[in-house]
């Protein structure tokens, strides 16, 4: 009733290709967007700013990335982690070599570098395909830990290879609230989503769909494959590189070679997963999913089992409840939450009618 | 010289420990087609499944049949909720859930049986025996046994008999083998408690060496370099490609890590293998995959 | 549907009666924070130290009435050793109780790194015991980080002098060949720069040899280090590390009485999956093992004898970390009671309990007190010096249980506390900090 299309005429070809053509759905990401820059930093407490928001968003940001990557582009990567790696180290050292310089065209470069190092390790995805690819790139994973940790030059010299980022400027505004950590993220994350909308309605998107559902058949009808895909482990490092740096400048505040192991990569494969593979949305709420569960799960433990439990038993119960969870989840509908999302949009087109 | 060879007969043997971690992930993957994560929580949960029976006072024979029964209510669980609702669909998909079964074992092991970290005796020493001049370890030869008579009865089972044939028809395609009246329940949960009992061997011998503690989990990324190097179809893959993992690992370690600062370990196999990959996609021993358009 | 609906309110009323009968927040508490992992690969030492730690306070709360009448309360959290999780801890815990949490400790130097900043601007002080950053031990740069009684820069001095003491004397080093086994991580390269300082002082040949996290494979290592044929091994591991270095020396018929580990790799839970063949196992001891010690008997009388201890496995009472956790709760809790005497008896701010560490003196007369003679090393706290003790004892495994052979071994602070200042004022350059004029300050 209220999400009908009915009335709605679109008149220009502009009209047509937007992203979001029906009127309501325009209200409601306007709406979404007021909420998201201007109501939730005056209300938010600092510790949902901090610890909850901005640590979702930044890995949003790297979750987009690889949904680029596996996604749209179907290659299969478990070197996310390394590329955020590279994008912290590099922008740590970018502001601490180039003195005076922007704090974005900081991330911005670091976003680069990252590209860059993505486009080698995907060199690989020219031969090699599926599972095969995924344990290829743990190559990356393992060797950029290794050479973060060995190498001095990328810590500063410091001894336990651990970098302190240095404090955010932007135009003379110093950057050491929460809200104006959380604004920071939560703009860049709203370009980069959007950058990546857009990225998956032009021909590259429509190349990498075509090379996701069968590349022998897109190379057959002429889609340069080698260039496909490593424009889509470039594009899809720099994302990483960005998020790497958000991580370590907005959210800790430092970065050892640990902070982005493989955990941290199939954290993000998990997000995507579970997100809606391919979509936009599903970066976001597949984030949302995987970090913020826990904590609510952990809440919820707490507030009802009030007898004492054997200590620790809590977290481990926390742990299979989440696993039953994900299960749960993929039986009831395996392409993740962003179908489910659609399944409901849908319905709500026709609600209150049955058909 | 003699050190040259002490170096690779360590790697060697040390790769037969990698591919009998690998040999779980190869079983599952050859026969339903799942790239089963939660092998090495599997690892964990039978280790520890074991050691928590023996330290309730059973004997070392009994807590192994209730650790094998342990593993096998386990596949039987894992078949019925989460691969029988989720047949046909994409491998992604298949993946996660293994993810979802990994978080799942390793809270209630370590719910049930406590996060302590337990030594495990399997009475065979750890001392080194010389072999003209040349030290071996008698725990690496008793693995390399373990792990070359394991692979000598799996190879077995899927060449020869009728239900190893049903299984690699299974790994083709799950409709199929249904549409002839292949029987996919039974045969699941079958490979998945051979799973389950090759992590239990694994689990045994890995604890032994590390004491069950939760870092066992972790042994299973060290098969992932020996699944792309062999394939992820084959058995005998895993014993030559964990082969050639472990000896070539080590002797970069020792040969290669002091040039360029050491500590190559993590990276080299996984480098290894894909220069390997380049060569053959598929693995060496792997399906050759055929894609039609 | 009615079925639907009132199962709906019912879960609702359940939680509304559980909020409503949470007990009101009493006045006269100070709140410790307790973010601990029981989770994950350090489950194992992060349970047996926590125990400690909440039964030091239990007893305090169960045989005195609390701190001087104010009841000390926790909470805890589960990081499961991970730097976001651990942030996400702090955030939640730090404004909890009447004046806020008092102090946090961590357990783990990568969570300590990304807190300590936060930490600072909101002026809750980091007790980083025997871990974190071995500079914060300058407190004019680092007023809110306490690494106290012993950083890692000093341990590897102690080690050093032991090894000294076991060879006849400091110049019988010169010429001997020590190798320091460590694992790829932050934490186990923290000692390399001290230790190639004391090889040239010294005139010993160091060797590195690193060990890729996790650190469950060292074969290549340990025939690596038989190749070499050192007099001395000196290992610093963590987690499942430690167990296969043993192993592996094991292998290779290393002697194990010429390995000496730190105090994070010479515990129970890591020469128990040894077994006999570490019998001889060295390793430095923050606080001496066992029972003989009064304050942990106190804790079996008072808090286990009333059914309320924290430790599942009793056996685990008395156990190296289980001790530590102890000596965490002692400190934690003297640190308060120093701020006490300048503050008043009530619940104090975390402002408040860091003048407290910072003027925390033990000497025996308050040993005595404790009932730690023996269990903490005499140490006196200033404004410039947060680390304070930098001595260590030294134990030895038997196959059983470990067991001291050494009284305190003091370390070498000429050496080390050049190196702390020069990396403590590169990082307030770095970090625009403007370090104290301890003179200046009471």
């Amino acid at each position: 009733m209220i999400y009908r299309e009915a009335g709605q005429f679109r008149t220009t070809y502009v009209a047509d290709q937007r992203i979001f053509p029906i009127t309501q759905d325009r209200v409601a990401m306007a709406m979404l967007l007021v909420v998201a820059f201007v109501v939730v930093p005056a209300a938010a407490s600092n510790y949902v700013l901090t610890a909850l928001l901005v640590p979702m968003l930044v890995l949003a940001i790297a979750a987009l990335g690889l949904n680029i990557l596996t996604g749209y582009a179907g290659q299969f990567s478990l070197g996310t982690a390394a590329f955020m790696s590279v994008g912290a180290f590099a922008a740590y050292n970018f502001q601490l070599r180039v003195p005076g310089i922007p704090l974005l065209v900081t991330f911005v470069l670091a976003g680069l570098v990252a590209a860059g190092v993505g486009l080698v390790f995907g060199l690989p995805s020219l031969r090699i395909k599926g599972f095969y690819l995924a344990v290829a790139t743990l190559a990356a994973q393992f060797f950029v830990d290794w050479l973060f940790t060995k190498v001095a030059w990328f810590s500063n010299d410091s001894p336990s290879g651990t970098i302190t980022a240095q404090p955010m400027v932007i135009a003379g505004l110093p950057i050491d609230s929460p809200a104006r950590r959380y604004l920071l993220v939560l703009s860049i994350a709203a370009v980069l989503a959007l950058a990546a909308k857009n990225l998956s309605r032009t021909a590259t998107g429509r190349a990498w769909m075509a090379v996701r559902d069968m590349d022998v058949a897109a190379e057959v009808i002429g889609i340069p494959i080698l260039r496909t895909k490593l424009v889509a482990f470039g594009i899809s490092s720099f994302y990483c590189g960005v998020s790497g740096a958000l991580w370590a400048f907005a959210y800790l505040g430092t970065v050892e070679p640990q902070a982005f192991d493989l955990q941290r990569s199939f954290q993000i494969l998990f997000m995507v997963i579970i997100g809606g593979l391919g979509t936009v949305m599903g970066a976001f709420l597949g984030s949302a999913f995987m970090l913020l569960f826990p904590l609510f799960l952990n809440w919820v433990l707490h507030l009802i089992v009030r007898t004492e439990l054997r200590p620790g038993l809590l977290s481990q119960l926390e742990l299979v409840f989440f696993g039953a969870l994900i299960i749960v989840f993929l039986v009831v509908e395996p392409r993740g939450l962003a179908r489910l999302w659609q399944i409901t949009k849908e319905k709500l087109r026709l609600w209150p009618f049955p058909h | 010289m003699a050190f040259f060879v002490e170096v690779l007969v360590s790697g060697l043997l040390a790769g037969f420990m990698y591919s009998l971690v690998a040999l779980g992930f190869v079983l599952i993957y050859k026969a339903s087609g799942v790239f089963n994560f939660a092998q090495g929580a599997m690892v964990f949960a039978a280790a520890v499944t074991y050691a928590g029976l023996v330290s309730l006072g059973w004997s070392a024979w009994v807590a192994f049949a209730g650790s094998l029964l342990a593993m096998v209510v386990f596949a039987l669980a894992t078949e019925r909720f989460v691969l029988r609702p989720l047949v046909n669909q994409p491998q992604i998909s298949l993946f996660m859930a293994t993810i979802g079964l990994t978080f799942v074992l390793e809270g209630l092991s370590q719910s049930v049986w406590g996060s302590e970290v337990r030594g495990l005796d399997l009475g065979i020493p750890d001392s080194p025996l010389e072999l003209k001049g040349i030290l071996v370890s008698k725990f690496d030869l008793v693995a390399a046994g373990t792990a070359a008579v394991l692979v000598s009865v799996l190879a077995f089972f899927f060449q020869k008999t009728r239900v190893g044939r049903a299984l690699r028809a299974v790994a083709d395609d799950h409709q199929a083998a249904l549409s002839v009246g292949i029987p996919l329940e039974r045969i699941w949960a079958l490979v998945w408690a051979a799973a389950g009992a090759v992590a239990l061997v694994a689990g045994l011998l890995w604890g032994s060496r590390l004491g069950v503690q939760f870092a066992l989990t972790q042994v299973a990324f060290k098969a992932l370099p020996v699944l792309i190097l062999g394939g992820f179809t084959s058995i005998a893959g895993a014993i030559v490609g964990g082969l050639m993992i472990g000896a070539s690992e080590k002797v970069a370690e020792v040969y290669l890590g002091p040039l360029i600062g050491g500590g190559i370990e993590n990276w080299f196999p996984y480098v290894l293998a894909l220069l390997f990959l380049l060569v053959r996609p598929d693995g060496l021993f792997g399906e050759k995959r055929i894609e039609r358009v | 549907m009615r079925t639907r609906t009132r199962g709906w309110s019912e879960v609702a009323a359940l939680l509304v009666a559980l909020g409503l009968s949470a007990p009101a927040v009493a006045q006269n508490e100070q709140f410790i924070p307790m973010p601990s992992y029981r989770q994950g690969p350090y489950a194992a030492g992060g349970t047996s130290i926590y125990g400690g730690f909440i039964d030091y306070l239990n007893l305090l709360n169960m045989r005195d009435g609390g701190l001087n009448g104010v009841k000390l309360t926790y909470e805890e959290c589960e990081t499961e050793y991970k730097p976001d999780r651990g942030v996400e801890c702090y955030e939640r815990l730090k404004g909890k109780g009447p004046t806020g949490a008092s102090v946090f400790n961590f357990l783990s130097t990568g969570i300590t790194y990304a807190v300590i900043g936060k930490a600072t601007q909101d002026k809750i002080p980091l007790l980083t015991m025997a871990y974190g950053r071995t500079d914060a031990s300058d407190g004019r740069v680092f007023p809110y980080v306490f690494p106290m009684l012993t950083n890692y820069w000093s341990l590897n001095t102690d080690i050093v002098r032991f090894i000294g003491q076991r060879e006849g004397g400091m110049d019988k080093l010169k010429g001997k060949k020590i190798v320091h086994l460590y694992l790829g991580v932050a934490y186990g390269k923290e000692p390399n720069p001290i230790f190639l300082k004391q090889a040239e002082k010294y005139g010993f040949e160091a060797k590195l040899v690193e060990v890729p996290a996790p650190g469950t494979e060292q074969q290549a290592q340990w025939l690596e280090i038989r190749q070499y044929k050192p007099d001395w091994v000196i290992l610093t591991g963590f987690g499942v590390m430690t167990p296969a270095a043993l192993k592996g020396a094991a292998r290779v018929g290393y002697p194990m009485d010429h390995i000496v580990g730190n105090f994070w790799s010479g515990s129970e839970e890591d020469t128990e999956p040894v077994g006999e063949a570490a019998k001889g196992y060295i390793s430095a001891a923050l606080n001496p093992p066992g029972k003989d010690i009064k304050v942990i008997q106190e804790i079996e009388r008072v808090v286990y004898g009333a059914g309320k201890g924290n430790m599942v496995n009793k056996a685990r009472i008395g156990s190296v970390f289980y001790n530590r956790g102890v000596l965490t709760g002692i400190m934690t809790v003297e640190g308060i009671r120093v701020a006490q005497g300048k503050f008043g008896k009530k619940p104090l701010t975390g402002e408040q309990v860091r003048w407290g560490l910072e003027h925390i003196k033990i000497d025996d007369a308050r040993l005595a007190q404790l009932g730690a003679a023996g269990f903490i090393q005499p140490m006196t706290v200033t404004c410039a010096d947060h680390e304070a003790g930098g001595a260590v004892k030294f134990q030895q495994w038997d196959g059983t249980k470990w067991k001291l052979i050494t009284d305190w071994i003091q370390a070498d602070k000429a050496l080390v506390r050049p190196m702390v200042e020069e990396s403590a004022t590169k990082y307030a350059k770095e970090n625009n900090i403007t370090p104290r004029d301890c003179s200046k300050e009471g």
